[in-house]
């Protein structure tokens, strides 16, 4: 019976070969455009993801100056609040797998005759830890170094590539920062962008002592710009977080009721944040991309009326012979699911060859996932029940005399 | 009447109206027949009179505005869509004077759809189809177009449709009347075969004393109501006597 009923939608789709064309171009148009804006959206989180993972986890970091309820940072800057005093302090409380200040700046670098500019970090090895960042080859300064902050550094993939080209290993090397030298102790892994863009392996690291004494100076003796910190667990993270606001407080001599003269700022929560703006902007291209397979899903309704128009004879014949109001029903419904459901066929195709082309070309990273697939065959096989039960209804309860007298 | 079979068609008291912008239009007065299993009823009557209306109504395809039908003793007038496609499909076969006959659809596929929806099984279709051709003398024609073929082969494509289901009540509706004289006879002589040989009831209206001397009873409408209903023989010399 419905193998019967399939030859004769077959048929009758066959017979009107551009229209069935023009209706399913619709469908194609549709599910390609959401498979299409789905692997745009999924790729923009996994990418999101990715630079979360680079970034470390359970992390905070510990900034000069207050924030206010406004959001705004008050006398950031103003008073160089943190030393690297306070990051050895906030090392000695519990639940604390590795501390890192940090002292930043610009700085010219120097290699026999190339020369590049870039973001040199002042740090401790705990920087390492923290940011889960493995060194490619060398070795991490010793405490030793930061004791009598010796002039090593630690080379980001892009400073090695812009400084020594290909081939050439740079550990052991000596380069020039502002003019002094430096010797190269370790190059470090490739970490690739961060969440906001930036190439993080185009850093070099060096001893937060020798940024402090020799590179950039302090205006107070031993402040440092941050202190990054990172907690054993995601769970210790309140506790860390309390402890340290009341050992700052108390280190800063801050008053009762007055405003903290630093602020702590978790990490891991921005992440989770972009994380869902990821989210949100994926389910929100995927939604653009559904009202074009909506008006695919309109037009097949369409098209179906006009069918079942034109063939209010043959419906009147099939009557007279015996063909109830569900068989009437079935054959034209069938028609338009099976144009949905083709029209969703190529679409997949053309979603999913699209989207490798977005890759290739753009480098953009682009994921199709088997769920966007699953969910665009069953939204495609809905619109055509959805569009096409009108028709077929309407096909279905008409009177056999007034079908077969139709002109 | 001498016919000793059950009542195949019984209508007792038939009123029909067509329900127009204008307001309802009579068309049938209050009709009673009887048709018993095994007879060749042919109808005849002025154009306008009725004819393709009755023949509408008991063929379920249309019912009545009141009276009563009754087809093998089941009264139709209580029927739903369902049931009534049912009997359409089972008990008659429909012979219409336009073919209707599917123009995109082979003439095997045009006989064997009637089996689709009794849900016979693709090959059995296929055989009976074929079978049913060849008794009407189209068994080399199957995979034509109906446009492919005379009017004459298309109306025994139509009436080996009606009869694939193996009806026992066969209503045609001026079957011969897009056809000429020679076509007519045969396929009156096809009417002919299946009545007596295989005690098809049938009725059939026409216009042609010619093509209503076939059937042996004859039942004449004028304005919705039956003016006679006998033996063939004792109305139709008369009235060639007048044409001729
Ligand atoms: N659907 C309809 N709506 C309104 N009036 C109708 C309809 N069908 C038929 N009629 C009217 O009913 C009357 C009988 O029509 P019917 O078709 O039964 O006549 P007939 O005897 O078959 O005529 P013919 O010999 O020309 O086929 C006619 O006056 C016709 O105008
Ligand atoms: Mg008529």
């Amino acid at each position: 019976m419905i193998r019967a009923m399939l030859g004769e939608a077959w048929m009758a789709m066959g017979a009107n070969r551009l229209r069935t064309l023009l209706t399913m171009l619709g469908m194609v148009i549709g599910v390609s455009a959401v498979i299409l804006m789905l692997a745009i959206g999924q790729g923009a989180q996994q990418r999101v993801q990715e630079s979360i993972a680079s970034m470390g986890s359970n992390l905070f970091i510990v900034l000069s100056g207050s924030v206010t309820s406004g959001g705004l940072r008050m006398g950031g800057g103003a008073a160089a609040s943190l030393t690297l005093a306070d990051a050895q302090a906030i090392e000695e409380l519990p639940s604390i797998a590795a501390v890192a200040p940090s002292a930043p700046g610009t700085a010219q670098l120097v290699y026999g005759a190339s020369n590049w500019s870039t973001q040199v970090i002042g740090t401790t090895p705990g920087y390492l830890t923290v940011r889960d960042w493995r060194l490619e080859s060398g070795s991490a300064f010793a405490d030793s170094d930061l004791r009598s902050a010796t002039r090593v550094a630690l080379l980001g993939k892009t400073v090695v590539r812009n400084l020594f080209g290909e081939g050439d290993d740079p550990v052991g090397k000596t380069i020039r920062i502002r003019n002094s030298p430096y010797v190269v102790l370790g190059v470090l892994a490739s970490k690739g962008q961060s969440l906001d863009g930036r190439d993080q392996d185009d850093t070099v690291i060096v001893p937060v002592t020798t940024a402090q004494r020799k590179l950039f100076g302090t205006r107070v003796a031993g402040s440092v710009r941050m202190i990054m910190v990172q907690a054993e667990s995601a769970e210790a993270m309140p506790s860390v977080e309390k402890a340290m606001t009341d050992l700052m407080r108390q280190r800063h001599r801050i008053r009762e009721g007055a405003d903290d003269d630093f602020t702590i700022r978790n990490l891991t929560a921005a992440a989770d944040a972009a994380e869902e703006t990821a989210k949100v902007m994926s389910l929100m291209l995927g939604a653009i991309a559904s009202v074009s397979l909506l008006v695919g899903g309109i037009g097949i309704m369409n098209i179906m009326l006009v069918s079942v128009t034109e063939r209010t004879r043959e419906i009147g014949i099939r009557m007279a012979i015996g063909a109830r109001g569900r068989d009437i029903l079935l054959q034209f419904l069938l028609e338009a699911i099976i144009i949905s459901v083709i029209g969703c066929l190529i679409g997949v195709l053309l979603g999913v060859g699209g989207a490798l082309a977005v890759n290739r070309l753009s480098g953009t990273a682009v994921v199709v996932t088997p769920s966007s697939i699953v969910m665009a065959f069953a939204v495609a096989a809905a619109v055509g029940i959805f569009f096409g039960w009108y028709p077929a209804r309407k096909a279905a309860s008409m009177k056999p005399i007034d079908a077969l007298r139709y002109q | 009447m001498a016919h000793g079979g059950d009542a195949v068609i019984r209508i007792e008291n038939l009123y029909k109206e067509y329900v127009t912008d204008a307001g309802p239009v009579p068309v049938l007065h209050g009709i009673s027949v009887t048709v018993h299993a095994g007879e060749f009823v042919a109808v005849m009557g002025p154009s306008g009179s009725g004819k393709s209306t009755l023949m509408n109504i008991v063929g379920c395809l249309d019912t009545a505005t009141s009276g009563s039908y009754f087809l093998n003793g089941r009264d139709v007038g209580h029927l739903d869509r369902d049931e009534l496609a049912h009997l359409r499909n089972q008990v008659i076969g429909f012979v219409f004077q336009g073919f209707n006959l599917l123009p995109r659809a082979s003439i095997a596929d045009n006989v064997a759809l009637p089996l689709i929806y009794r849900g016979t099984a693709g090959g059995e279709r296929a055989e009976r189809a074929k079978d049913m051709l060849v008794k009407v003398g189209l068994g080399e024609r199957l995979n034509n177009r109906p446009n492919q073929i005379s009017g004459g082969q298309q109306q025994r494509v139509a009436i080996a449709r009606a009869l694939v289901t193996d009806p026992r009540l066969i209503l045609a509706d001026e079957p011969t009347g897009n056809l000429d004289t020679h076509t007519s006879q045969e396929i009156m002589t096809l009417f002919s075969e299946l009545n007596g040989r295989d005690g098809i009831t049938i009725v059939l209206v026409t216009h042609e004393p010619d093509i209503a001397q076939y059937a042996q009873r004859l039942v004449r409408l004028t304005d919705g109501n039956i003016v006679y209903d006998g033996p063939v023989a004792e109305a139709l010399p008369h009235h060639l006597e007048r044409t001729t």
